[in-house]
């Protein structure tokens, strides 16, 4: 029986390597019966699409950039 | 008719990258990217002028305006791992992540039987897709971030922004394998009670 500080563990590793059947196994029977781990592992997808749209520069909306789009008169109204 | 040789994208794209206005806020949030995975302000500058530079050559090549951010930033990145993999500055990150102060921050989340404290216990996060778009959901990040010991946080940006493999990783900070999970262990669970306690949960009062 997993302890949560060891599926935390688990579920961070899971980003970094495949895990073993047994991990594996151990790791889904405690998400099962354990919110606090689920929701652990699901902020750790969320977490890493965070990082990836930071990394994207996603992290400042460029409202004033798009907007002073119209330069071009592209309209043409 | 004289037509130029140059695709209409790359037109664009040229005329977005001089467009002072726009280089202007792309260039500071380079810099504050670059910054934060360098540690270094020359080499920074250095990585974010080379980036754009690049940039400006590669235009013709570049089709589409829409991710030109995204674009110059894929180039940014790549400069910054090139950076990472010459130099020798991942050296200090071993000596100052020590393991045993790693664990004894993991371990204040949870009590002695290695479950969640009651406080600690993850809460639901809502819409965190929604929050992507708020800037100042950007700034908490930010915040959460530079809340990290810095080795940590740039262990953390190595693997999550920078896109290396754990074991690249290890090698060059010379630390093992295993202290590397701890380290991106306490990382993420340290950015992810951050965000929850800066955003996520006390975010119920903060739509209106």
């Amino acid at each position: 029986m997993l302890t949560c500080k060891d599926a935390t563990r688990l579920c961070s590793e899971a980003l970094d390597r495949p895990l073993t059947l047994r991990e594996r196994l151990t790791l889904r029977a405690h998400l099962l019966i354990c919110t606090g781990c689920t929701r652990y592992n699901e902020q750790m997808a969320a977490l890493r699409r965070i990082a990836a749209r930071f990394a994207d520069g996603g992290f400042a909306r460029p409202d004033g950039e798009t907007d002073a789009d119209g330069g071009n008169g592209s309209e043409g109204k | 008719m004289s037509a130029a040789p140059s695709p209409a994208a790359a037109t664009d794209t040229t005329a977005a990258l001089s467009d002072p206005a726009q280089l202007a806020a792309l260039h500071r949030d380079m810099l504050r990217f670059a910054r934060l995975q360098l540690r270094d302000q020359a080499l920074a500058e250095d990585a974010v002028q080379e980036a754009i530079e690049a940039a400006l050559v590669g235009a013709a090549a570049y089709a589409g305006k829409a991710a030109l951010r995204t674009w110059v930033f894929s180039i940014l990145r790549n400069k910054i791992v090139d950076l990472l993999r010459r130099g020798s500055r991942l050296t200090t990150l071993g000596c100052v992540v020590g393991e045993d102060d790693e664990e004894g921050a993991i371990d204040a989340l949870f009590r002695a039987n290695g479950h969640w404290q009651p406080d600690c216990r993850p809460r639901g996060w809502e819409a965190p897709e929604e929050s992507l778009e708020n800037k100042q959901f950007w700034a908490v990040f930010e915040a959460c971030l530079d809340h990290l010991p810095q080795s940590v946080a740039r262990v953390f940006m190595m693997r999550e922004m920078l896109g290396f493999e754990t074991a690249e990783i290890c090698a060059k900070a010379g630390i093992t394998a295993n202290n590397c999970h701890v380290i991106l262990h306490r990382a993420r669970t340290g950015l992810r009670q951050c965000l929850e306690r800066n955003w996520f949960v006390t975010g119920e009062c903060r739509a209106c």
